[in-house]
């Protein structure tokens, strides 16, 4: 997977190819091609680079084409024993980082946001930019990288991503109960990965060193009947993001249909209906406003689109 | 005009009024006294912070209480066409808090009460004024704590975390404060309060809330923050490795994340430091070793255990002579007392010190700290290295006697050494004290002309005419609007 080319030269290709004018968009693996609204006829689609570009395991960090599948991220990260926080849903890395969706289990894999150490991004006049830097500590400049990761690419297009990457769990254990309490049992764990909850049975997933899981595995026992299982339940079609304290109380939550799985800690929410309208910080939303109109005055960067 | 401002000023911060607490009253007590100040002492004492940065002219001070005094502060200084400087403790190494252009500054360290402890959301909500280590004892016997923890945590404000970005020894495993900042109510440039992020975790729109944290003051004034609660581990161990060679002590700390292991904490200590801790301290460091790698590892007790073997035979593998364990609390205490410590440690070798801060990938950090020795040896002075290592932080430590005629521009000089040695082995120019005024001249060294303009673009959706804390982080060349809200001081009226 390693590409041996040099970096300024896919990026420039990729400038090339977005150019200076023109509505653009890249188009990675359209898992969550409609999310904030599918781009507008008449936009030029383009793809970004594509291959792991340096990875360097013991430096926590590795530098990948953002047209890269996470599948094919992770397999490298995996060979070496690591991990990241960008979820596998059969979509490419800027893909990831443009949604700035988490996993079910961030707990344990960190988020999507705090993953971007430096973005290569093509700016609404077709140049490269680089937000962030290749370390994994670094507070050079504005915090950039996190306007852009959510921005579902309309600020800039992203061409080349570092991301902090961290070593992969000893061991990994999913356990179900038929019934339990959630909280109880997320309050008994230290740092759970995920602990799911569908208003009656609960889901924990553990990792870190075997004996620790052992020790965590034996302190739920103590709660309820849990027993291991292969992985977390099927998740009903639309994501929640609600406070911890809501995802306690889901069964109550107007409007999320009959069947719902919540992120117990986190407040992700799956439900068999889409999240109602939230109201929205009017001077928040200036300050976003303004900044697009900064980013990209002409509106051509991923049109129709809007985070 | 001057006296205009003053006067409305005045109206919205009236003398001091003593407030209750859900949770915590706020220390001390100048009841009766104005919150406005302008006499030239107190002025003087807010020129400038911990930085060796001087030039700073402070305009009227103000300790408002609430976010709707900030508010007003703001408007007036609108109204005035003055600039904004937000205030902590003034312990930032970069220059950041230093006032240029006459502005009001706005002294936040009467906002410091810690509003709500909310276990269920893992969420404390705190004013920017709150100490950091005032908060993590505080929620410790909840059995939580507040994950960043500078060197300058005895003192340093939550405020001045979050705009600084702040690290810290413990940030290797946890993340630095960006990771612990779920949303923040921000007195925005304009005058307009907005909450950015929330208690939930994927808030729709941009993340304003990361954009904002590090910002350095320049973006708006955050008046009501939501800090993570990080749980506090049952187990912990401290390891004390001594080194024949500084450089082994490098590799080891490379070894060990190569090894797959992420220690909550891995900090290294060079023998000119650890002698001038040990005689401060007296934590029982080894004064006759190299250097000295301090290694905490948390979490359960059996993985623990585990991950403190590992490092103590990787150590041993990479030349330590010497593997000791803090065999109780106090003296684990002891040994972090010392490492946070060290920079009060040095007053006993010279008066002065420039604590410089660049990042390096790890692997280079060996090289990059021969280099920064080789450049202190030819710039004629002692430096003295205490560093994160296991981020690949570095902290230069350049002592000298500011008496000495010419000894400042020698530290300058050898400090852009040490800085472009870093940039050079693929590092960034801070890790965690930010830009300031410091490294201002720097940021074209490690961004593009584009780079740094979409910088100032993401300054001006905040701050559209450079009024908050002008002059600071991009450099002027690319900041057009700071440069006007400079000029726009009315010169002489508080020099």
């Amino acid at each position: 997977m390693t590409v041996s080319t040099e970096v300024g030269t896919r990026l420039a290709a990729f400038a090339e190819a977005v150019g200076p004018t023109g509505p653009v968009a890249v188009v990675g693996g359209r898992t969550r091609w409609d999310l904030g609204g599918a781009p507008t006829e008449g936009t030029r689609l383009v793809t970004a680079p594509v291959g792991v570009v340096d990875y360097q395991p013991q430096e926590m960090t590795i530098r990948v084409g953002a047209g890269t599948t996470v599948a094919d991220l992770n397999q490298v990260l995996a060979d070496a024993g690591q991990r990241c926080a960008l979820p596998d849903r059969g979509g490419t890395v800027g893909g990831a980082l443009a949604v700035g969706q988490n996993d079910i289990d961030l707990l344990g894999r960190g988020r999507v946001r705090d993953a971007a150490l430096q973005i290569d991004y093509i700016s609404a006049e077709g140049r490269v930019v680089t937000a962030g830097g290749p370390t994994v500590k670094n507070v050079s400049g504005f915090n950039l990288p996190k306007a852009l990761v959510g921005s579902l690419g309309t600020l800039g297009l992203f061409g080349e991503v570092i991301l902090r990457t961290n070593p992969a769990p000893a061991t990994v254990r999913w356990l179900h109960a038929e019934r339990a309490e959630p909280l109880p049992v997320f309050e008994a764990l230290l740092r759970p990965a995920a602990v799911l909850f569908d208003g009656q049975a609960v889901w924990v997933k553990l990792e870190g060193h075997t004996v620790d899981v052992d020790a965590e595995s034996r302190a739920l026992e103590a709660l309820a009947s849990f027993r291991e299982v292969e992985g977390p339940p099927p998740l009903p079609p639309h994501r929640w993001s609600v406070t911890p304290a809501d995802a306690l109380r889901a069964a109550t939550l107007p409007g999320q249909g009959e069947r719902f799985v919540a992120a117990i800690g986190v407040g992700l929410l799956f439900a068999d209906c889409p999240q109602p309208a939230r109201p929205a910080d009017l001077a928040a939303r200036q300050v976003a406003d303004r900044m697009k109109q900064l980013f990209d005055p002409s509106c051509r960067l991923n049109p129709g689109r809007r985070p | 005009m001057t006296d205009e401002l003053e006067d409305e000023l005045r109206r919205a911060l009236p003398a001091t009024q003593v407030r209750g607490s859900r949770i915590r009253r706020r220390r001390g007590s100048d009841a009766g006294r104005s919150r406005v100040r302008t006499d030239s002492a107190e002025r003087a004492l807010l020129r400038r912070d911990a930085s060796v940065f001087d030039g700073g002219v402070a305009g009227p001070v103000c300790f408002p209480e609430t976010a709707a005094e900030v508010q007003a502060i703001v408007r007036i200084a609108n109204a005035h066409g003055r600039a904004i400087v937000p205030r902590g403790a003034g312990t930032g190494l970069a220059g950041g808090a230093i006032p240029l252009g006459a502005p009001i500054v706005i002294a936040l360290t009467r906002m410091n009460r810690i509003l709500e402890v909310d276990t269920i959301n893992r969420v404390a909500w705190v004013e920017p004024g709150v100490i950091n280590l005032d908060l993590s004892k505080y929620l410790r016997p909840m059995g939580y704590h507040f994950a960043p923890d500078p060197s300058s945590q005895q003192v340093c404000t939550i405020g001045g975390n979050l705009a600084n970005n702040s690290g810290g020894p413990h940030c290797l495993a946890y993340g630095v404060t960006d990771t612990h900042i779920i949303a923040t109510e921000v007195v925005l440039p304009s005058g307009d309060i907005v909450m950015l992020g929330g208690l939930d975790p994927e808030p729709d729109g941009l993340d304003l809330r990361g954009a904002f944290v590090g910002g350095e003051g320049t973006l708006g004034i955050a008046t009501k923050i939501a800090v993570r609660l990080t749980k506090n581990p049952p187990a912990v161990r401290t390891l004390l490795l001594s080194f024949g060679h500084v450089a082994d002590a490098a590799n080891t700390v490379s070894a060990v994340i190569a090894a797959g292991i992420v220690p909550a904490a891995m900090e290294v200590m060079d023998q000119r430091i650890t002698i001038a801790v040990e005689n401060y301290v007296h934590a029982g460091y080894p004064i006759d070793a190299a250097a000295v790698l301090l290694a905490e590892v948390e979490g359960l007790e059996g993985g623990v255990q585990i991950d403190a073997d590992r490092i103590g035979e990787i150590g041993r593998a990479h030349g330590a002579t010497d593997v000791r364990l803090a065999a109780s609390d106090r003296e684990r205490a002891l040994l972090w007392k010392g490492r946070k410590t060290a920079f009060g440690a040095i007053a006993q070798i010279k008066p002065d010190y420039y604590l410089h801060d660049t990042v390096v990938p790890r692997a280079k950090l060996a090289e990059v700290l021969a280099q920064v020795y080789e450049i202190a040896d030819r710039h004629e002075l002692l430096v003295m290295n205490v560093f994160h290592a296991g981020d690949g932080n570095l902290h230069p430590l350049l002592i000298f006697d500011g008496r000495e005629p010419g000894v400042l521009d020698r530290v300058h000089e050898a400090g852009a050494e040490i800085v472009r040695a870093s940039l050079a082995a693929g590092g960034v120019l801070s890790g965690e004290h930010g830009i300031g005024v410091e490294k201002q001249a720097y940021m074209s060294e490690q961004f593009s002309d584009d780079d740094l303009d979409h910088q100032n673009r993401l300054r001006q959706s905040f701050d559209p005419h450079c009024r908050s804390n002008p002059g600071k982080v991009i450099p002027m060349g690319h900041s057009c609007a700071d440069i006007q809200a400079l000029r726009r001081v009315p010169t002489g009226v508080w020099g």
